[in-house]
């Protein structure tokens, strides 16, 4: 019973980031007709923002301390971070240790401005062309942006810890009465679930309950009718991409400190994101939701060593299996709607 | 019309000198290629095939250092490093045999295929009379075999799988790294004083040659001094949240997880273990404890804190003080600005070894350097007193076992030296089982 529930937080986690990506996706699709393949790149762009506040808050003078050596022999270069100084070791090192939460202010102005280069310099040129050269054009993307962050960042991942007092983990055991220390969970994996449930539950909000929202909504339904009552609707799409951009940028950044972030993280999760927006039914928001936690939750079962030692190999192909399972059963995907990507 | 009868003699001396006419382009055109890419002219060209893009490429970089800086140190350039310091003095800093190295690089990719074709092509187009580097047992075992068949000599980089010098052993192919075997046998008795000998252990183990020999060895060595191997669970190469794999450790009644995963997946699982409250957790009255067999300190890096106390095993490390050691941090930290890593060590030491044999056996021929190399003893780089052995073609050296440190005084400064073990410890015979099935063959000149 216990690893059932194990597993199943556990898929939350995965999920939620599969969701985040997967909603972003999807909206871009469902308002653009755009299939955004450097989508997983801007996830790994938020959690490189995440890595960049860390390093620019530790950017450091440096002194001499003649006492102690470095490894040539030469005396020792000791590193006092800038914000130490100005702030003192308390306040400076509070702002360092809690750099991921500082990240998000700092990577939402910085993705909606990613966002927004995107479309206008580039995605809006493909509007019009088909779905292959709009693959093509925004894998290519991806890999540029992926060399970029190599570039100056390296190949290697980056430790980009939470703060201390999100390390650790509850013991979910006690709480609910079994045995302690049978069901523990991460506190970051808890805040990351709650981070995810927050963006989803504030996005649907937000095209369910504002104008802003529902010209969208109607744009997605029927482009050319809303054209034609004179709303300017590609300003609008264009505010959606950058609202895409930021929601996966902000799943980036709450990730860095579940796994060190490196250049090639995007392409993990892009894949899968694509399996999940068209399980979850192309252009459909809720599906891409429901599909993510889904898929997240099977994968994390798929892992258990009791299933793998039963059918060998099922963990790395289960999403895929239930993928064309699903799309058998109901081809326009869990919650799709006619017409989306047909004829 | 006056007939003129073929004496014996004019017959003999007729076919002697037809003979020795058809036999004389024949004869030159063997000397001349009695081996493949013959360096020409006064340069001798070497073929650097290492990631230099994908998740080592970091790893690569630092190998491309090493071996420019090794270049440097042949042709008689820079503070001569651990030339200075090798128990041969063959090499005088002259080049090889009096050509000046050059050298053409490749992308291995980390891929078994890109790693081919690149290798291909500095042989076939640049000429490459040797090639070397690598980070990734799949990738050595690869260029090995292609090696082996175009008739050049390849020196292994970093390739830890017990099949790099076992089943998939070649003639042409030399490794100075340690393997899984030899990190087993050297981490076994230091795992017993540190965590007794009643002890269930977990792994979780990369799906490829690598991971399977480092597991079977680990097990071996472990189950050897009394320990229980509970389970061994295989995960994909591509995997990046472990945490699936994680939690069923919980469940589990282990108390030591051995994670059999390098770079990436290193950083991930044990980052992954340590969340979920690993190391604080108390199984069978003890403490729960993570070991990483093999531990790259540029990847450990990416881990964090996470590596402090964890023990494991490496081929060498920037922080030793024999004379050879010394001469190549100094020189390598002198020209770059920070220590190097295992990867760039034991690719400087391949490229000295390799010009050594050629200069010892007085010919680039693959044959001869083979044969300089089979059985070579040697010392000063930095491993101690060294054998490379003539029936697999693997160093034996001292291996390090080392630990995550509690206290780094810089960020080059991530793990400390727990022991030294001495070779024989780690020496096994050519025919044990974990490296049997395969067969060295004989050296192929290529031509």
């Amino acid at each position: 019973m216990d690893a059932i529930i194990l597993q199943v937080l556990n898929g939350l986690d995965k999920g939620s980031a599969y969701a985040l990506i997967a909603l972003g996706l999807t909206l871009i699709f469902g308002t653009l007709g755009v299939v955004n393949f450097a989508h997983g790149a801007l996830f790994m762009l938020g959690a490189f923002c995440a890595v960049t506040l860390n390093e620019l808050l530790r950017f450091s003078t440096e002194t001499v301390d003649p006492s102690r050596t470095d490894f040539l022999g030469n005396p020792l270069k000791v590193k006092t971070p800038y914000v130490e100084n100005w702030f003192g070791p308390d306040i400076g090192g509070a702002m360092i240790e809690w750099s991921v939460p500082l990240a998000i202010i700092f990577s939402i102005p910085v993705m909606i401005a990613v966002g927004i280069a995107m479309e206008r310099g580039l995605i809006k040129f493909f509007y019009k062309r088909p779905h292959a050269d709009q693959i093509l054009v925004t894998f290519g993307l991806a890999i540029v942006l992926q060399e970029i962050i190599k570039y100056f960042f390296g190949a290697n991942p980056i430790p980009t810890p939470a703060p201390d007092a999100f390390i650790g983990s509850f013991d979910f055991g006690a709480l609910v009465g079994m045995q302690a220390g049978s069901i523990i969970y991460p506190y970051w994996r808890l805040v990351y679930f709650a981070f995810a449930a927050l963006i989803i539950g504030g996005g649907f909000l937000f095209l369910q309950y504002t104008t802003f929202g529902m010209v969208v909504r109607a744009g997605m339904a029927d482009r050319e009718t809303v054209g034609l009552l004179g709303i300017n609707i590609d300003k609008r799409f264009t505010i959606m991409f950058a609202l895409a951009a930021c929601v996966a940028g902000l799943a980036g950044v709450m990730y860095a400190p579940i796994n060190s972030p490196n250049y090639h993280m995007g392409m993990d999760f892009l894949v899968l994101s694509f399996v999940v927006v068209v399980v979850g039914g192309m252009g459909s928001l809720p599906g891409a939701v429901a599909a993510g936690f889904l898929l997240g939750i099977l994968e994390s079962f798929a892992s258990m060593s009791q299933v793998v030692n039963l059918l060998p190999g099922i963990n790395q192909i289960i999403i895929y299996l239930v993928a064309i399972i699903i799309l058998l059963i109901r081809p326009r995907g869990l919650l799709g709607r006619k017409g989306v990507m047909e004829g | 019309m006056i007939k003129r009868p073929i004496s014996r003699r004019g017959l003999i001396k007729t076919a002697g000198v037809v003979g020795a006419g058809l036999a004389a382009p024949h004869l030159f055109i063997r000397s001349a290629n009695a081996y493949f890419n013959e360096p020409k002219g006064g340069t001798v060209t070497l073929g650097f095939n290492v990631p230099q893009s994908g998740p080592y490429a970091d790893e690569g970089a630092d190998e491309l250092r090493a071996y420019e800086l090794a270049v440097e140190h042949l042709n008689g350039g820079g503070d001569g490093g651990m030339l200075n310091t090798f128990s041969s003095k063959a090499l005088k800093g002259n080049g090889i045999l009096g050509k000046k190295v050059e050298f053409v690089t490749g992308d291995t990719q980390t891929k078994s295929d890109a790693a081919r074709a690149s290798a291909k092509s500095m042989i076939e187009k640049d000429g490459a009379i040797m090639i070397t580097g690598g980070s990734s047992s799949g990738v050595a075992v690869a260029v090995q075999s292609l090696c082996q068949e175009a008739g050049v000599i390849f020196m292994a980089g970093l390739t830890h799988s017990n099949d790099t010098t076992g089943k998939d052993k070649k003639a042409n192919g030399f490794r100075h790294f340690f393997n899984g075997y030899m990190s087993a046998a050297a981490l076994a008795p230091v795992l017993k004083n540190a965590y007794g000998t009643d002890r269930k252990a977990y792994h979780l183990t990369a799906d490829y040659t690598w991971g399977w020999t480092q597991q079977e060895s680990i097990a071996a060595a472990t189950e050897a001094m009394g320990w229980e191997t509970v389970n061994n669970v295989l995960t994909p190469l591509a995997a990046t949240d472990f945490s699936a794999y994680i939690t069923p450790v919980l469940q589990s009644d282990a108390d030591v997880l051995v994670l059999n995963h390098y770079g990436g997946n290193m950083v991930n699982s044990l980052t992954n273990a340590v969340q979920f409250g690993l190391r604080d957790r108390m199984v069978n009255g003890k403490n729960f404890e993570i070991i990483v067999p093999l531990y790259s300190r540029l990847m450990a890096k990416g881990a964090g804190e996470n590596v402090k106390g964890i023990f494991g095993s490496t081929n060498w490390h920037w922080s030793l003080e024999d004379e050879g050691s010394v001469a190549f941090v100094q020189s390598f930290g002198k020209k770059y600005g920070f220590p190097p890593s295992q990867a760039a060590h034991t690719c400087y030491v391949q490229t000295l070894l390799y010009a050594d044999a050629v200069e010892r056996g007085g010919s680039f021929n693959p044959c001869s350097v083979v044969e300089a190399l089979e059985g070579f003893e040697f010392d000063g780089l930095g491993n101690g007193p060294t054998l490379y052995r003539a029936e697999d073609h693997q160093c034996f050296k001292d291996v390090l076992v080392v630990k995550g440190k509690e206290n780094p005084t810089s960020e080059f400064d991530l793990l400390e030296i727990v022991e030294v073990t001495p070779a024989a410890q780690v020496t096994y015979p050519p025919d044990h089982p974990m490296f049997a099935g395969g067969d060295l063959g004989t050296c192929n000149p290529g031509a």
